[in-house]
């Protein structure tokens, strides 16, 4: 109909800036009008992600840009550079925005104005959008949002952002954006003029500044309490865990049986003996170690999109903000280090949350030496193999205390490393005070968490599900080539009758065997074998992998409890040469190993992803790897003069 | 205690907490006087001066915060291990740390005993 003007919209469509202080409501703001369209990305050379939406009204169509939250214009930390940068049209590949959407918290208004100033001396058409209106009126305060857009000089419209009561006025006050009206004079810089300013618009908008929120001050005097709020505090932590790592194991054993029915069926109809390792181990034991994973994750997130919802979050991070102060963070990193005892992977993406770049660093470089919850089955087997049941440490249950002891290990690690971190950081950029905002509790709406849950589990499951398929199905490829032929195998004298047989021929001739006993010598001193190598390198990709790929190493009849197989593996060749291979002392030092060996693709890449560079998933993996041999090796040495003392 | 970790300098002739308007402080309190930091939960305070003169973005960060001259302040609540500290600023809550709470001055209005008489 009108290919001229279609062509020409997608060239240059009016680009529109959301800006606005964290908790102003933002977020739904960008929802309500792109509907969910966002694409994330991250700005070129910086640690900080940006979404950009369109939206159509009508026939016009508009590009939305949701800036990272800020309280001022002039930057303090790198994330409010962008805000600064893009705004002024100083980033490469951003041109400025032509006209800005700022988003005020009725309840603070007296604060955002300040803002809302700085925005104005810009000089660009500015619209306001106030939010949290209903909260202000609950309160007991009052303002007349067109009067305050009169006041101003400018365009207001009331949005109720999580009910999407206004967003039809914003749509319609966006289309005329090119004529909204300019203030008359531009807002003082002068502290003083500034402060007569905002209460003359604030006076003349009829505002009367909320009350303190009942409740809030009411749950505050108890969740905030030194003894009471500590206590309540360790009681959400603990019921955290109990939700995640309890409440979730129906659902993974269900998951896990679904995944064992359907390898048992490839089992039974697929007779071609390759194809059925191909689809049974690879692909479906590989992505069905991540599947099992999915409802721990989901719940998780959904607890943290509650917590944070609530208001709770916030009150965490204040509670533990002098303990993460002796690592050099701050408590918001606390939420970070958290999420990372399910994954490292949320836990490295919730670092976005940090306004510190060196913190967020220091933070993502700490992040995966918390225990995450891959971990968990290679420490059951692991353990298992070092102590018999029902051993006991005093009252408890050995097996507990050691697992227990490993999560201990991980998170003092986790606090030395972004010490260590911290301290190594630029120099260039000074210490960033903290200061955070604690917003009242509000009763989050289902749309908004159960938003927030799913976009961090979709996130999370596309990047983990792609490299835990991939690298299941390559190492199959490297546990099975070259492809041992039928006449081949009956030559050395393998009973190709049995699958067991063939399976332990093929993968003691592969390329992976290979590559196992050619670093051998790596993990010699460790007392690794290269069967133990295999699964460690497997391991790379994933921890999980671990078992499986043991399993499959060990030639287990069942590979999913290899443990049987594994304590009666000797030593092929070489001195040890009918010894155990998972003596205390190599199990032990296993153990040390996957408490600080970064082991995780998917870390890798969302560390790339967050900080867009190579550079630091690169020195996260190599300097993890170091730690991880030398401590290793401690452990081994200390465990055989323990253990060879006895 | 509170005085000697927070940074500010004090004299310590002048007293924080309970009696503060019972004793006519010196003159130069109104210069070096208060800080944020010292004040104990329930106090409030009017902002007289924010300095930061090594890091001059902070100190427009903490105006642009509210925390400009004239603003009152109120002590809200403390972490349990003493820091950071909650207050009340411009209809809203937030936590500082003491190390950014030093340099913000201010003049008592109410202390904790008085806020609660009222």
């Amino acid at each position: 109909m009108r290919p001229e003007a279609a062509s020409g919209a997608t060239q240059r469509l009016p680009r529109l800036a959301l800006v606005g202080a964290p908790n102003a409501g933002k977020t739904s703001v960008f929802n309500g009008l792109t509907g969910l369209r966002a694409k994330t990305a991250n700005y070129p050379g910086v640690t900080v992600s940006r979404s950009v939406g369109t939206f159509r009204v009508g026939a016009d169509r508009f590009l939305l840009e949701d800036l990272p939250g800020t309280y001022s214009l002039e930057p303090i930390s790198p994330d409010e550079q962008i805000v600064a940068d893009s705004l002024s049209g100083a980033l490469p590949q951003a041109p400025a925005p032509d006209a800005i959407i700022a988003v005020l918290d009725a309840t603070t208004l007296r604060r955002s104005l300040h803002f809302l100033a700085e925005l104005l001396r810009l000089g660009r058409p500015v619209c306001a959008v106030v939010t949290l209106t209903d909260e202000l009126a609950y309160r007991g305060g009052l303002l007349d949002v067109e009067r305050f857009g009169r006041a101003v000089g400018i365009p207001a419209v009331r949005v109720v952002g999580n009910r999407g009561i206004g967003i039809h006025d914003l749509e319609r006050a966006v289309t005329g954006w090119q004529e909204w009206s300019r203030p008359v004079l531009t807002p003082p810089d002068d502290p003083r003029e500034l402060a007569a300013w905002i209460d003359s618009v604030l006076d003349s908008a009829g505002y009367r500044a909320p009350d303190t929120h009942v409740w809030t001050a009411r749950l505050d005097r108890v969740l905030l309490h030194p003894v009471w709020g500590t206590l309540i505090f360790v009681a959400v932590m603990f019921g955290f865990f109990q939700v995640i790592f309890t409440a979730a194991t129906p659902l993974q054993d269900g998951i896990g049986d679904l995944f064992a029915w359907l390898g048992g069926v490839v089992d039974s109809s697929v007779h071609v003996h390759w194809l059925n390792t191909l689809l049974g181990d690879a692909l479906i034991g590989g992505v069905g170690n991540v599947v099992v994973f999915i409802p721990q994750i989901v719940l998780m997130f959904l607890l943290i999109s509650i917590l944070e919802g609530v208001g709770y979050m916030s009150r965490a991070a204040f509670l533990m903000d002098r303990i993460m102060s002796k690592a050099g963070l701050e408590g918001r990193a606390f939420v970070a280090m958290l999420s990372s005892l399910a994954c490292a992977v949320p836990g490295i993406m919730s670092t976005r949350t940090l306004p510190s770049s060196r913190d967020r660093i220091a933070t993502m470089m700490a992040a995966p030496w918390m225990t995450c919850s891959a971990r968990l089955p290679v420490y059951i087997l692991l353990v298992g193999l070092l102590t018999p049941s029902g051993s006991r440490f005093g009252p408890f249950d050995a097996r507990g205390a050691i697992i227990f002891g490993l999560y201990v290990l991980g998170a003092v690690s986790a606090m030395l490393a972004a010490w260590v971190f911290k301290r190594l950081g630029s120099r260039r950029e000074s210490s960033m005070p903290f200061y955070m905002e604690m917003p009242p509790y509000r009763l989050p709406t289902l749309r908004s968490v159960l938003l927030s849950m799913w976009e961090s589990s979709k996130t999370f499951l596309i990047k983990c599900g792609k490299i835990i398929a991939t690298t299941s199905v390559i190492l199959w490829l490297l546990l099975n080539l070259p492809i041992q032929t039928q006449a081949g195998m009956q030559a050395a004298g393998v009973d190709t009758s049995s699958p067991t047989a063939v399976t332990a021929y093929t993968m003691d001739h592969s390329v992976a065997a290979g590559v196992g006993r050619a670093i051998e010598p790596v993990f010699a001193p460790l007392g690794f074998d290269w069967r133990i190598d295999i699964g460690v390198l497997g391991s790379l990709s994933a921890r999980e992998s671990f078992v499986a790929t043991l399993g499959q190493v060990a030639s287990a009849t069942d590979p999913e409890d290899p443990g049987h197989a594994l304590e009666h593996l000797t030593y092929e060749s070489g001195p040890q040469r009918g010894e155990k291979v998972f003596s205390a002392p190599t199990t032990v030092a296993l153990l040390v190993f996957f408490v600080y060996a970064l082991q995780c693709m998917s870390t890798i890449a969302i560390m790339r992803r967050e900080t867009g560079t190579w550079k630091w998933p690169g020195i996260a993996f190599g300097y993890m790897f170091v730690v991880a041999w030398v401590m290793a090796f401690l452990a081994h040495t200390l465990t055989a003069l323990i253990t060879g003392g006895l | 205690m509170r005085h000697s970790a927070c940074g500010c300098e004090i004299d310590d002739t002048v007293p924080h907490g309970g009696w503060a308007d019972a004793t006519p402080a010196p003159a130069a309190a109104a210069v070096s006087g208060t800080c944020l930091c010292d004040l104990a939960v329930g106090d409030r305070a009017r902002v007289s001066e924010v300095t930061v003169p090594e890091q001059p973005a902070l100190e427009r960060r903490l105006a642009d915060l509210g925390f400009t001259p004239g603003t009152e302040v109120s002590v809200l609540r403390r972490a349990p291990l003493g820091d950071p500290v909650v207050y009340g600023v411009c209809d809203y809550e937030l936590c500082l740390r003491r190390a950014q709470a030093s340099r913000i001055h201010v003049e008592f209005t109410a202390t904790a005993l008085s806020t609660d008489a009222a």
